[in-house]
């Protein structure tokens, strides 16, 4: 049977906006992918911690609190530190479009607006894994 | 009503609906208000059958207060026009300010960057990119001087959106008084100090239940003492309808957290007529106008009802549910944000017509950022337009005495009982946040209004119809330089050097010490504020007493 992708839903900092969370976790877990979402205030290194040991094939970062260009560059150095580079990051939250592309040249996934539908998240996560098999 | 004009008045509507029958009717969008509250097509006397104007609305001013807590309403004073602001150094956020009261804003509210929510000093290594991001940042009596600098506060009233560490900061906050040369008891303002909706909603907890509840009490009973006309606790729906609550829940756990910090004051031994007068309520304007509207008005009716007869009350103005309004920062959409203007609008009329003592209009880019000058003048105009032109402000809760919004309204109400019997039920507001009780009932109507929009029972303009395909935001988005942090952290470093730290050591110890006691905590957390001992100490000195807290995560 193949393994069921794995993924872990992050929240950042001292942000506690966990609205947008909570809503993507549930209706990832309801779209049959296997969630964990790692509760509020975490550090980059707790969210890679938790991503190695729990061994997710995928991170979503959930972030509104403006801190995105310092949590996914730290992010990203750590898996690459502890050779996890293999573990996808994308996120979501307030990012605004000059920062998305920052973002995306260090090799961020889709960063997704408010008001995105979850079904396109699903999408985006099996064509992400359709492309690489 | 008489009973032989009620069964005309049956026998007519059935005639009437029998005639719908034929009608064509969409099924979607979903005809039910936001709370999930089904409605009917029309109201009548009918759905009001036992209704009592003395006993269900009074006159405005007169228990039970459903229709307004003064008499004379927006004749007598218009609401106050304050909007939330704060952003970058304690410098740029004084600056916002000026640029507000100059422009007519008639109070003042200051957002707190994260790390001072969670009472972390700016240089803390959990504090790295975000000093100054949400709001302004204030590590110490140093920032609050800056941030109040040539504002007499005397003079203005000034709301702090501020929790976990709400001592603290309010002490801050009264040495720059003091320092300005104003007594403590000339202050008029507000502290948000609600724990409670805190660990349901908002997250930003520093504590354990237990000793909060302490600290805030000990507030109570300082302010009843030293600082009279100040807003001890402004006890908060907003956070809660923000994370994903039904207009019923906010109302009911809202109240709720009322209900426990009186009977917390109560167990003190405070007389409730001491420090009821100086709590007030902070309340969200969602989308949907009437189910707001009938929100509002129940809650100042339940307050009412509940602090004479539960509380025994005496005071009439301990009856009275004062609330400031913000419209609903999360029915803001990113796509069209232009569109946020005209949804602002509609919910700043709800809130009006729903008799709100003061008001925040949220901006047009807020979904982006914190707003720009422009935008913010545009959401302070849309009051003030609200207020001067419409003709609303001229009567007294002009929709009291419709059929629907009085079924509404008590629907609401009934609705409300049920969830605090189910909570008294679970040992009270504190058992039933710890098993996470309020906490999954807003997940799930969370979700829930999410499916309902992916499926389109519920449209959002521009998000889910009437999509502009390749849309390009054109709004300038108001940007914090990084140099703020840097700029921050040294200004906290050089006070750090300067100040006299064995005096700030010797505070400290003194609070610790204090807070092993029953002793009121206020007194010395005024005395490591005046010895410029920083946020981020004075929260961890009483850390190592009360612990913190953590939540568990679920989803």
């Amino acid at each position: 049977m193949k393994k069921k992708i794995k993924i872990l839903i992050a929240k950042p900092g001292l942000d506690g906006h966990d609205r947008g969370a909570k809503v993507v976790a549930r209706g990832l877990r309801d779209a049959g992918f296997e969630v964990i979402y790692t509760g509020l205030h975490q550090t980059p290194e707790m969210i890679v911690n938790t991503a190695i040991q729990e061994d997710v094939d995928m991170i979503g970062i959930s972030i509104l609190s403006g801190a995105h260009m310092t949590i996914f560059p730290e992010v990203l150095r750590l898996l690459k530190e502890k050779g996890a580079t293999d573990i996808h990051v994308f996120g979501g939250g307030i990012i605004p479009d000059e920062d998305k592309e920052k973002l995306y040249q260090l090799g961020v996934g889709k960063l997704f607006d408010p008001g995105t539908k979850i079904s396109e998240i699903v999408e985006y996560i099996n064509n992400y894994f359709k492309d690489k098999s | 009503m008489t009973e032989k004009e009620r069964e005309e008045l049956e026998k007519e509507y059935q005639i009437w609906e029998e005639k719908l029958k034929d009608l064509p009717q969409c099924s979607l969008p979903l005809f039910n208000t936001i709370s999930d509250i089904p409605l009917k097509i029309v109201y009548t006397p009918l759905d009001i059958k036992d209704f009592d104007y003395l006993r269900d609305l009074g006159f405005p001013g007169e228990y039970p207060f459903t229709r307004g807590i003064r008499h004379t309403m927006y004749r007598g004073r218009i609401w106050t026009m304050r909007q939330f602001s704060g952003f970058g150094t304690a410098e740029d956020t004084n600056k916002r300010f000026k640029f507000l009261l100059a422009h007519g804003e008639t109070g003042l509210s200051v957002a707190f960057d994260y790390p001072t929510l969670l009472g972390k000093d700016s240089d803390d290594p959990m504090a790295k990119g975000e000093v100054g991001v949400c709001g302004v940042a204030v590590s110490s009596l140093k920032d609050m001087e800056i941030l109040f600098d040539g504002i007499p506060l005397d003079q203005v009233s000034t709301s702090m959106t501020i929790n976990g560490p709400a001592a603290i900061i309010w002490a801050f906050y009264l040495i720059t008084a003091e320092k300005q040369g104003v007594p403590f008891y000339k202050l008029r303002g507000t502290i948000q100090n609600d724990i409670l909706k805190e660990y349901i909603a908002q997250k930003s907890y520093i504590f354990p239940p237990e000793p909060s509840l302490r600290i805030i009490v000990d507030i109570m009973e300082f302010a009843s003492k030293e600082v009279p006309k100040w807003n001890t606790i402004s006890i908060s729906g907003y956070h809660i309808r923000e994370a994903g609550s039904t207009a019923v829940q906010e109302l009911a756990f809202t109240l709720m957290d009322g209900f426990t910090y009186v009977e917390e004051g109560i167990k003190r031994g405070l007389d409730v007529d001491t420090f009821a007068p100086r709590l007030s309520f902070f309340f969200n304007s969602h989308l949907d106008f009437f189910e707001e509207i009938a929100k509002f008005r129940a809650a100042r009716r339940i307050w009412a009802r509940e602090m004479k007869n539960r509380y025994g009350a005496k005071k009439k103005e301990s009856l009275l549910l004062r609330f400031h309004t913000q419209t609903a920062g999360c029915s803001l959409t990113a796509q069209q944000p232009e569109n946020n203007i005209i949804r602002t609008a509609y919910q700043a009329l709800a809130a009006v017509l729903g008799g709100t003592q003061s008001l925040h209009t949220n901006s047009m880019d807020e979904a982006w950022a914190l707003p720009s000058e422009k935008a913010v003048l545009i959401a302070l105009r849309t009051q003030q337009i609200l207020a001067y032109e419409t003709g609303v402000v001229n009567v007294i809760d002009p929709l009291g005495g419709s059929y629907y919004v009085e079924y509404l309204t008590n629907k609401l109400e009934e609705e409300a009982y049920r969830y605090f019997e189910k909570i008294e039920k679970m040992g009270g507001m504190v058992q039933a946040i710890k098993a996470g009780f309020p906490q999954r009932e807003i997940a799930e109507a969370a979700y829930r209004y999410q499916r309902e929009i992916e499926e389109k029972k519920r449209i959002i303009v521009g998000v889910n119809e009437f999509i502009l395909e390749d849309e390009k935001l054109e709004i300038p988005l108001l940007r914090i330089d990084p140099e703020v942090e840097r700029r921050q952290v040294e200004r906290l470093q050089k006070l750090r050097k300067e100040r006299d730290n064995i005096v700030c050591e010797k505070r400290l110890k003194e609070l610790k010490m204090a807070a092993k006691s029953n002793e009121n905590l206020m007194y010395p957390i005024l005395e490591c504020a005046r010895a410029y001992c920083t946020l981020g100490e004075i929260t961890n000195a009483l850390k190592e007493v009360f612990g913190e807290y953590k939540e568990e995560a679920f989803f």
